[in-house]
């Protein structure tokens, strides 16, 4: 009650500020004010398109999160096994990881259709984070426990199970909600670049072109609200509940 | 049976073993007693393959084995009684085995507790109770009765002895009592090597 009393003392102070500046450059071109863009949000909300947008930028993002997690873990476990493994991918990864979104996206305009490089974008923004995080994990793993499987006998795939994936659980969650931050902001910053169809991306791309302030605030607030909806939503599915110990 | 010979094992250029030889045939409950860090729980170590000599031989059959750490080695993530049940089959029809070997190491309240909210006693007789549980014809000791109170250690000291009776037990500890109270003939470290006391 505390912390959530804390957040909405800093949430008005924000706000505040916002609606003051607002009201001092008093051109809602330049800055609208925070009551307006709720109001437009509002809108835009009641209509089926700003949904059917809304749902086709979140398919867009989790598909390329899903991508970097299916290849960010394969690659990690590869990289953990397999010195040579890890002394090719390892170099790609800082690359990949360096490499600034918005040269990829020109990059990649050459190779893929626009409408699914945001789902390229986002898979590539995330897989150095699933990978560095799981390999941590994967290399944190308790050697005591590993030489108590190996006096028991635990097969590979037992070891696997009881040692190496939950010990890799609570990297592969810091992994997660970094990962779906940085998936959600390269996508739309993606989307604005290619503009593709059915968009958020787009939509704020052509409220800049039109010099549609009040648009463009109103969907950079639906973003942060999806972005952090969107986050709790996974997160919340994918920590186990009522366990003493959910980490190594 | 577990035969060793010519174990020599080095640190640092050091020799923590030199040259030893160990036989102990089956059934056998054996005693490695010495100062710390005179080489016991390196010993063990090799026996039970966690770690190669320099050089020599370790043969032990069968190579079914349970083993009680120092520490308890517990899965921070399962509770005290699937931890017992992971040497099992890890299935439900042998949680009863498990929760039974709880009960007898007096751990029936406990066994759904996590490790993280078991004193570190209760962590190691869990240890314990797992190796018991594995039912191997070997069972390695390494200081097992750690955390424990007099008391208790007694109790303990007289469950693995009556679950041990049949089978090869060698015991790394610096206390003579327990040695007696497992039925283990003494083994004392002298120069680089453990010798049968007489």
């Amino acid at each position: 009650m505390k912390r959530f009393a804390r957040g909405a003392l800093t949430l008005a102070i924000w706000l505040t500020v916002w609606a003051a500046l607002a009201l001092l450059v008093h051109r809602e071109l330049l800055l609208p004010a925070p009551w307006v863009v709720v109001r437009r949000l509002c809108e835009l909300a009641a209509t089926g398109a700003f949904w059917r947008i809304t749902a086709v930028s979140i398919g867009r993002v989790l598909l390329g999160v899903l991508g970097a997690v299916v290849l960010g873990v394969a690659t990690a476990v590869a990289c953990t096994a397999s010195k040579t493994a890890d002394a090719l991918l390892r170099p790609l990864m800082t690359v990949v990881k360096s490499t600034p979104v918005a040269s990829f996206v020109v990059l990649a305009l050459i190779w893929i259709a626009r409408d699914w490089l945001p789902v390229f974008i986002a898979l590539l923004m995330v897989l150095p984070v699933v990978w560095s995080n799981v390999c941590t994990g994967i290399r944190s793993a308790d050697p005591a426990l590993l030489e108590l499987a190996r006096v028991y006998g635990w097969p590979r795939g037992r070891v696997l199970r009881r040692i190496y994936v939950p010990g890799v659980r609570p990297h592969f969650l810091a992994a997660l909600r970094s990962g779906l931050g940085f998936g959600w902001k390269a996508g739309i910053a993606a989307e604005v670049l290619t503009v593709p169809h059915s968009a958020i991306g787009r939509m704020i791309y052509e409220s800049k072109l039109y010099l549609q302030t009040t648009d463009l605030f109103a969907w950079t607030l639906a973003v942060i609200l999806l972005s952090v909806g969107l986050e709790r939503l996974v997160l919340r599915a994918l920590t186990p509940r009522g366990k003493g110990g959910g980490g190594a | 049976m577990i035969e060793a010979r010519d174990l020599t094992v080095t640190y640092d250029g050091r020799a923590v073993l030199r040259e030893v030889d160990l036989t102990v045939p089956d059934g056998a409950h054996i005693a490695l007693m010495g100062p710390s860090g005179c080489g016991k729980t390196t010993l063990l170590r090799v026996l039970a393959g966690l770690q190669a000599p320099d050089s020599g031989t370790v043969r032990v059959e069968p190579g079914r084995m349970a083993c009680v750490f120092q520490e308890p080695r517990l899965l921070p993530w399962r509770t005290a009684a699937e931890n017992v049940n992971a040497v099992l089959s890890d299935r439900a029809q042998t949680m009863p085995q498990a929760l039974a070997w709880l009960e007898r190491l007096e751990l029936g309240a406990a066994c759904d507790q996590y490790p993280a909210a078991l004193s570190g006693g209760m962590q190691q007789r869990v240890a314990i109770a797992r190796a018991l549980a594995y039912d191997a014809p070997v069972l390695l000791l390494d200081e097992p009765f750690r955390g424990l109170d007099a008391a208790l250690r007694d109790r303990v000291t007289a469950l693995i002895a009556d679950a041990a009776k049949d089978k090869t037990l060698v015991l790394a500890t610096h206390d003579a009592a327990d040695a007696a109270a497992l039925g283990c003939a003494v083994y004392a470290y002298a120069d680089g090597a453990f010798r049968r006391d007489p």
